[in-house]
């Protein structure tokens, strides 16, 4: 055992016995953050931030919601949208966040990309944050189907049905998913357990994960330099802050990031008060019937580029069935991005407009995306099908293609 | 322990992956058995329809496994389909799970041109069922199903059923 003193301060007994210091210095005083970076990376803290909102409003939710067939949308659409004090604004708190996350999930992956953090000594981080993306997509789709509305009730109708596209198994996969012969109470009950328990304990873990990836080849900068850490950290230490490349996690980062966090909630509560509504589907507010489908279904706004992927493939290709080049493609696109650092080949590390083929890269997959997102609102007919089916395989061919040549020919001018 | 004893700690190591082994598999059979429809939800799975009510050219829509359930009579004016038609007595009756092929959304019953329309992807299926326009990759699935008398149960594979598939 250390040898214990009597403590000078409250801070020496904690750090006599639990180290305080050094865990804060490792956490965040000396914590080493390169200085020219913009406000595109206050977004990690923005999502923390985010995070913990749906997880207390979740809370707060969790105490009145019923898992229950019969209970769960009047619970929610009654009990605690009009008996709860303030349920309305967790319930809308919860909505909004869990769309909004995903605006940012978005926004912090494609800076990512943009700047290349995913490549050389950065894969770690990349992939713990892909990693995240997935099971918050899990996460979002189980929560999606709690109200037990009309919309969220055929939203895991054909969700769970898609995992009947896989040979053999397919059909009894499809019941013991739901745990019935159609979704109903027991799928209820299990996905309620998936959303409020396994899969937050989960994201929290890989949030863990995510932010300790970052501890050894520590964050890029708008430049794709390479810094030297330990040498910048000791011109900080010895007291030359001007001429050191990098600033302490706190209090130089995180004062920062605390700005951008406060506008960002300026634009949150604002659509909380004001836009809650962009966030409910007006179907949703019926009830759940299994005799009746809705008679146009989409997801939520941030899985539409994926659904469009998923319809896009609309005729048989030889032997292929449309419905299962539209699984696969889907199945693809949702783990796609995963694998970014194979596709790049060329080991350079720089912002986009520094490197001429994947500037235009990065803004055509941005455009496809878009047009993805945007039809896959659309009802899939004509014409409207044609472009699905175009974007569906520009996505594929830009990831799987048109970036590995790129960036081969980048790498060989480099040479 | 001295260095030369190491595969003592071997076998020791080994010895607990083989325990661990052993429970993680069963472990995993007890949760794979836990997310199966529980009994009652099996005992549930059969449905009885008195087809003698039904006038021809009818379509009616029941429920069996919480899954929709399309019979149509068929009259005169529908060819007869060796391959799809349920025989009951001497009428020709089309039997199938109201789910679209595709994604399981519930394809309505357009009367005046004889198709099934899926609203979600705009699939389209005649009325003996098959898949005829958009994604669905093959026709509506037929129910296992039992005559008994002018009744037809459902969830149970009659020796009709099996002849029925066996063409399909």
């Amino acid at each position: 055992m250390a040898h214990i003193t009597k403590a000078t301060s409250v801070r020496d007994w904690f750090d006599q016995r639990i180290a305080l210091t050094k865990l804060w210095n490792v956490l965040a005083g000396q914590y080493w953050i390169p200085k020219n970076i913009n406000f595109l990376w206050a977004m990690g803290v923005i999502l923390t931030v985010l995070f913990t909102l749906l997880f207390i409003s979740g809370l707060l939710l969790l105490m009145y919601y019923k898992p229950d067939a019969n209970l769960a949308f009047d619970s929610v659409n009654y009990t605690i949208m009009k008996e709860v004090e303030y349920g309305w604004l967790w319930r809308h708190i919860h909505a909004v966040a869990a769309s909004v996350i995903f605006l940012i999930i978005y926004i912090h992956a494609f800076v990512g990309i943009y700047y290349g953090s995913y490549k050389k000594g950065r894969e770690m981080i990349w992939i713990s944050g892909m990693l995240l993306f997935l099971i918050f997509s899990a996460e979002a789709f189980s929560g999606y189907m709690l109200p037990w509305g009309q919309m969220s009730y055929w939203a895991a109708q054909v969700i769970t049905q898609l995992f009947g596209g896989i040979p053999f198994i397919g059909g009894a996969l499809v019941e013991w998913i739901r745990g019935d012969y159609a979704v109903s109470d027991p799928t209820l009950t299990r996905f309620f357990m998936l959303h409020v328990c396994l899969l937050p304990i989960v994201i929290i873990m890989v949030i863990g994960l995510h932010f300790y990836t970052l501890r050894v080849p520590h964050v890029n900068n708008l430049e794709g330099e390479e810094i030297d850490f330990e040498l910048e950290a000791e011109k900080y230490l010895k007291g030359d802050t001007i001429n050191s490349k990098v600033i302490p996690f706190w209090p130089g980062f995180l004062s920062k990031d605390f700005f951008y966090v406060s506008l960002f909630m300026i634009f949150f509560f604002y659509l909380v008060s004001f836009h809650f509504n962009f966030a409910m589907d007006p179907i949703n507010f019926d009830p759940a019937n299994a005799a009746k489908t809705p008679t146009h279904i989409y997801p939520e706004w941030y899985f539409l580029w994926q659904y469009e992927i998923l319809r896009g493939f609309f005729f048989d290709i030889g032997p292929l069935k449309a419905a299962d080049i539209g699984a696969l493609a889907m199945a693809f696109a949702g783990i796609s991005l995963l694998f970014m650092p194979l596709y790049d080949r060329s080991d350079v590390v720089a912002p986009a407009h520094k490197r001429k083929g994947f500037f235009v890269w990065f803004w055509l997959l941005i455009i496809d995306l878009i047009i993805l997102t945007v039809y896959g609102k659309l009802p899939p007919t004509g014409f409207n099908a044609w472009i699905g089916f175009f974007s569906s395989v520009g996505f594929l061919v830009l990831l799987l293609v048109v970036l590995p040549i790129i960036t081969i020919k980048e790498r060989k001018a480099n040479r | 322990m001295s260095i030369q004893k190491q595969e003592r700690r071997d076998f020791i190591g080994m010895a607990f992956g083989a325990v661990a082994a052993v429970g993680g598999a069963f472990a995993l059979v007890g949760m794979k058995k836990s997310w199966d429809p529980l009994p009652s939800v099996k005992a549930a799975g059969f449905t009885t329809v008195d087809l003698s009510p039904m006038q021809p050219g009818e379509f009616r829509q029941v429920e069996w496994r919480k899954k929709p359930i399309f019979i149509i009579k068929k009259d005169e004016n529908m060819k007869a389909n060796p391959s799809r038609d349920v025989v009951v007595g001497n009428e020709n009756y089309i039997v199938t799970i109201g789910l679209c092929t595709h994604l399981g959304c519930i394809p309505s019953w357009s009367a005046s041109d004889k198709m099934f329309k899926c609203a979600c992807h705009g699939g389209e299926f005649n009325s003996d069922g098959m898949n005829v326009f958009g994604p669905p990759p093959r026709p509506l699935d037929i129910p296992p199903f039992k005559i008994d008398g002018t009744k037809l149960v459902l969830g149970e594979e009659g020796p009709e059923y099996k002849k029925l598939v066996a063409t399909a």
